[in-house]
């Protein structure tokens, strides 16, 4: 194993766990922070695989505005404290139905890999190189992506804002 | 130098955990974070992807899903507010006025 793949293994282990201690906290805002460790540990496996454009939106996006928004959500919004509270009657079998899912992805992804071969070899992305692919050949996606933007701007603006009476 | 099937084990355990976190889950706002883990995990397997085959789609594909993401969040966000607002509450078992 190269150390690559040891600083991988540890985050990925990291984030792993935060990710099942967001789901079964008990107490919202806790849930809130653990998946800040998650979404950290997701951006530093892109700082590994030398993606450092996405890396960076993955802090600044995530980590540091939709957790905003999260919390923003969950104290604006009274939640009780109690995993009975916070889960369905039916989690023994969303538990199946996530090993399944599990299970399914892992055998398909051993089927279609050898675990030998499809190394990945890093080669930097700079930022450059992904404003040049977004600029030449995905500009109608990315306008497409800004007036997405603009439209759930609005449409956040229309449903949160409070009807005064006629 | 990192072997592929490690990172796409790793998204493949994120996104069944966000599997469970949408479906065991019942106030509104932990959901839309299952949800959160879910499209994380995506974005992990594209830029893998990009990697390997040293193509930059897949990174730009994952600046996409973060931007689809976080205009989910905000209109999300804004909906369960005006539930609350209404109901009082923001259970999703309680929210069942177009449930058969």
């Amino acid at each position: 194993m190269s150390a690559q793949e040891y600083a991988f293994v540890v985050m990925a282990l990291v984030g792993t766990v935060t990710a099942v201690r967001m789901v079964t906290a008990r107490n919202v805002v806790h849930a809130a922070l653990y998946l800040v460790v998650t979404l950290a540990m997701v951006g530093g496996v892109y700082l590994l695989l030398a993606a450092e454009f996405v890396a960076w939106v993955q802090i600044l996006i995530y980590v540091g505005a939709i957790i905003i928004l999260f919390l923003f959500g969950l104290m604006l919004t009274k939640a009780p404290i109690g995993r009975e509270a916070l889960d369905n009657q039916s989690r023994g079998l969303a538990l199946l139905i996530g090993f399944g899912v599990l299970a399914g992805l892992v055998f398909l992804i051993q089927d279609a890999f050898h675990w030998s071969d499809a190394k990945l070899v890093t080669v930097q992305a700079t930022t450059g190189d992904v404003g040049a692919s977004i600029f030449r050949r995905y500009v109608l996606p990315f306008e497409a992506v800004s007036f997405l933007l603009l439209a759930a701007l609005i449409g956040a603006i229309v449903l949160s804002r409070k009807d005064e009476k006629a | 130098m990192i072997r592929l099937p490690l990172i796409l084990f790793f998204s493949a355990g994120l996104f069944s955990v966000g599997v469970y976190g949408v479906l065991a889950r019942r106030n509104a706002v932990l959901v839309l974070m299952s949800i959160e883990l879910m499209l994380n995990a995506v974005n992990v397997n594209l830029v893998a992807f990009s990697q390997l085959w040293h193509d930059l789609t897949g990174q730009v594909f994952a600046l996409f899903v973060i931007a689809v993401a976080a205009a989910e969040v905000g209109i999300g966000l804004a909906l369960v507010i005006l539930i609350y607002r209404n109901r009082e509450t923001i259970n999703i078992n309680e929210v069942n006025l177009l449930k058969w």
